[in-house]
């Protein structure tokens, strides 16, 4: 079954080499890169040779969320750092400090300092409570029903949003390094996640993102060490030469335009804060390792992978400064003043080919490719998690459906994700997709997190304050960005912007905070008082661990 | 074990076992003094980001191109780790220690 399914995917993979022959003229588009196309395909080959593998042990309803919760926290810490550095990361910062300088650092402290505080206050009672998803823990005492459909509804709205700006990020990407055709390209990832997350589950799932940040991080500090060489390993040398030829010249060494008001940059740092920890992806990644002890040490290893990661490319940014943008050839027209060809996102690539020639460019494109694929097949595990274990299972069916039945619609909907993936980066190609990645952050932090951390820490939370609150969140954070200038402005034409700043969390997580304690202080009913009265129980499973789930044997 | 009521049995033991308070009380106070750590210099940097930019790009000596900013993070990414291993190291030795000999006398008591 598994070995046709392999034969089909070739199958996809053939036409559309194929057919990247005649595109080769169309604008933008690059020549067919044979390094990069054959690295990856020996990266495909491998994830779908361990899908293969992990599809014989996927045989029960933990084995296909969690890995049967038998990963250990190194491979978990490894897989956390592939799920949460996303081609983004790769691209969009080296390309923010290329353009910017020091600007894209301030971001990377905002993208790492969430995971200190997730150690801190969650990790643990993340494991001790939860079982496949996080609406496990914020409806262990309260209504099953309500909660855990607000939950369903809030981690689906992130994983759409997130899941999108994946895709046409992979489409134009794919399209830049392989040549390949835009449609074409998203019908690749589409059907790789599908294969990946169908067969393999979890484990294929942690796989693919264990191999994918092992490339990532050698090949991150490969560019860097070779871009590093050319400075005699002196960040003196490199910021010098950065400063004498960066149009921005000083300014490079000041936050600018990227935060240009002190709203903006503490929403920012909120946002990246509490969004990471209210990320249905990485928190269902707590639920795969084999207890506390473990669930603590992921963080260690992923906060280091993260920490360092973000630290080479804070160095290939800068070094890109002299390198890529002293070069005529990275240039449309050979003009140093124009076009990065590629556009912005390019950078790292460019500066890939500049310092290892043809095949580190090929290799760093079979990375960012891989990257995308752990990304996608992360969210599209929580998303399909999120519709058959909360709605189905516990929603539609009370608890009472077997573990077959939800293994098939779990495995449904991955499949229907997948659909809906290709379909809306299709729909989206044209269209200015970064407001979506800040909107997944801003859900995440407004909508997920405060009702997640209220439930694991207060007593008094009740289902109509969660349910309030949450909801309440997920509408501020989307209505805010809607009438943000990203949307309101750039994607939907009009000319003034209602709400002034691009980042919401700053307005909308607070609101969902007071929301969810208001309601819940005012909640005087007998479900409230039962609902309290659990706490108890629950608060000492948190802490001990007693009665957490169990890894399965294998 | 597995039923819901003797379950609840230990729990309710667990909590009168003078030693779980003593835990919760000390990962509690550490878990929370490491993080308004992390918190206040995390947003005590993002203040300076937002009011007194000029600070940032200030370079810390003469002809050096290490500025505050770039200093500052670099010591945040390096100290926070060190912050995470060194909750890691307490929390999986002392801490569970405390929580595997409560378990272990409760689940023992509660037949």
């Amino acid at each position: 079954m598994l070995a046709r399914l392999n034969l089909a995917l070739l199958g996809l993979l053939a036409p559309a080499l194929a057919f990247a022959g005649d595109a080769i003229s169309a604008t933008e588009k690059q020549p067919l890169n044979l390094h990069a196309i054959g690295m990856f395909v020996l990266f495909v080959s491998m994830t779908l040779g361990i899908t293969y593998w992990a599809a014989g042990r996927t045989k029960s309803a933990s084995d296909f969320y969690t890995a049967g919760g038998g990963i250990t926290g190194f491979q978990n810490g490894l897989a956390i750092a592939g799920d949460y550095m996303s081609a983004a990361t790769l691209l969009g910062l080296t390309a923010m400090v290329y353009a910017k300088g020091v600007d894209g650092y301030i971001y990377m402290i905002a993208f790492f300092a969430g995971w200190p505080i997730i150690l801190f206050l969650m990790a643990e009672r993340l494991r001790n409570l939860g079982k496949f998803t996080f609406a496990d823990i914020t409806s262990y005492r309260l209504n099953q029903n309500k909660v855990r459909t607000m939950a369903a509804v809030s981690s689906l709205t992130v994983v759409c949003f997130y899941l999108v700006a994946q895709m046409v990020g992979a489409g134009q990407l794919i399209k830049l390094l392989f040549g390949l055709d835009y449609t074409i390209a998203l019908f690749v990832v589409g059907a790789l996640m599908m294969v990946y997350v169908t067969f393999g589950g979890m484990v294929a799932t942690t796989w693919v993102q264990i191999i994918k940040a092992c490339m990532l991080l050698a090949g991150g500090t490969l560019v860097m060490i070779l871009a590093m060489s050319q400075f005699g390993f002196s960040f003196e040398t490199l910021m010098s030469k950065a400063i004498s030829v960066h149009s921005l010249g000083e300014k490079i060494l000041f936050p600018g335009s990227l935060l240009p008001d002190p709203v903006t940059a503490l929403s920012l740092g909120l946002g990246l804060m509490f969004g990471t920890a209210g990320l249905p992806h990485i928190l269902m990644r707590f639920f795969t390792v084999t207890n506390a002890k473990e669930a603590r040490k992921s963080v260690l290893y992923a906060s280091g992978f993260v920490a360092y990661f973000f630290n080479v490319i804070l160095l290939m940014g800068l070094a890109a400064i002299i390198i890529v943008g002293q070069n005529p050839d990275f240039f449309e027209g050979g003009n140093i003043a124009g076009k990065i060809i590629g556009g912005g996102n390019m950078v790292a690539m460019h500066l890939a080919k500049a310092v290892g020639g043809n095949l580190l460019l090929g290799f760093l494109s079979a990375v960012a490719f891989a990257t995308i694929l752990a990304v996608v097949s992360g969210l599209a595990l929580a998303g399909a998690a999120s519709i058959s274990h909360d709605i189905y299972a516990r929603v539609i069916r009370k608890g009472k459906a077997t573990e077959t039945e939800e293994l098939r619609v779990s495995k449904l909907s991955s499949v229907g994700l997948g659909i809906v993936a290709i379909v809306l980066g299709i729909a989206f190609e044209k269209m200015n997709v970064a407001f979506m990645v800040a909107l997944a952050f801003g859900i995440a932090a407004s909508a997920n997190f405060p009702v997640l951390i209220l439930s694991m820490y207060w007593k008094g939370l009740t289902t109509r304050g969660a349910v309030a609150g949450g909801y309440l969140g997920l509408v501020a954070a989307v209505l805010f960005v809607l009438f943000s200038k990203s949307v309101w402005v750039t994607v939907l034409g009009n000319a003034q912007a209602l709400f002034p700043y691009d980042q919401p969390a700053l307005f909308s997580m607070p609101l969902a905070f007071l929301v969810t304690i208001v309601v819940s202080l005012l909640d005087n009913s007998d479900e409230a008082k039962a609902e309290r009265a659990l706490f108890d129980d629950q608060y000492v499973r948190a802490q001990t661990g007693f009665g957490a789930a169990e890894a399965s044997a294998h | 074990m597995s039923s819901t009521s003797s379950q609840s049995a230990v729990y309710a033991r667990i909590r009168k076992n003078p030693r779980f308070a003593e835990l919760v009380s000390k990962r509690q106070g550490f878990a929370s003094l490491l993080s308004v750590v992390v918190l206040t210099i995390f947003y005590g940097f993002f203040m300076v980001v937002a009011f007194n930019p000029k600070l940032i790009g200030q370079r810390l000596s003469e002809g050096s191109y290490v500025t505050v900013g770039i200093a500052a993070e670099l010591f945040m990414f390096i100290f926070f780790w060190v912050l995470t291993a060194v909750y890691v190291k307490r929390a999986n030795g002392e801490f569970d220690e405390i929580t595997s000999e409560i378990v272990r006398d409760a689940a023992k008591e509660v037949k």
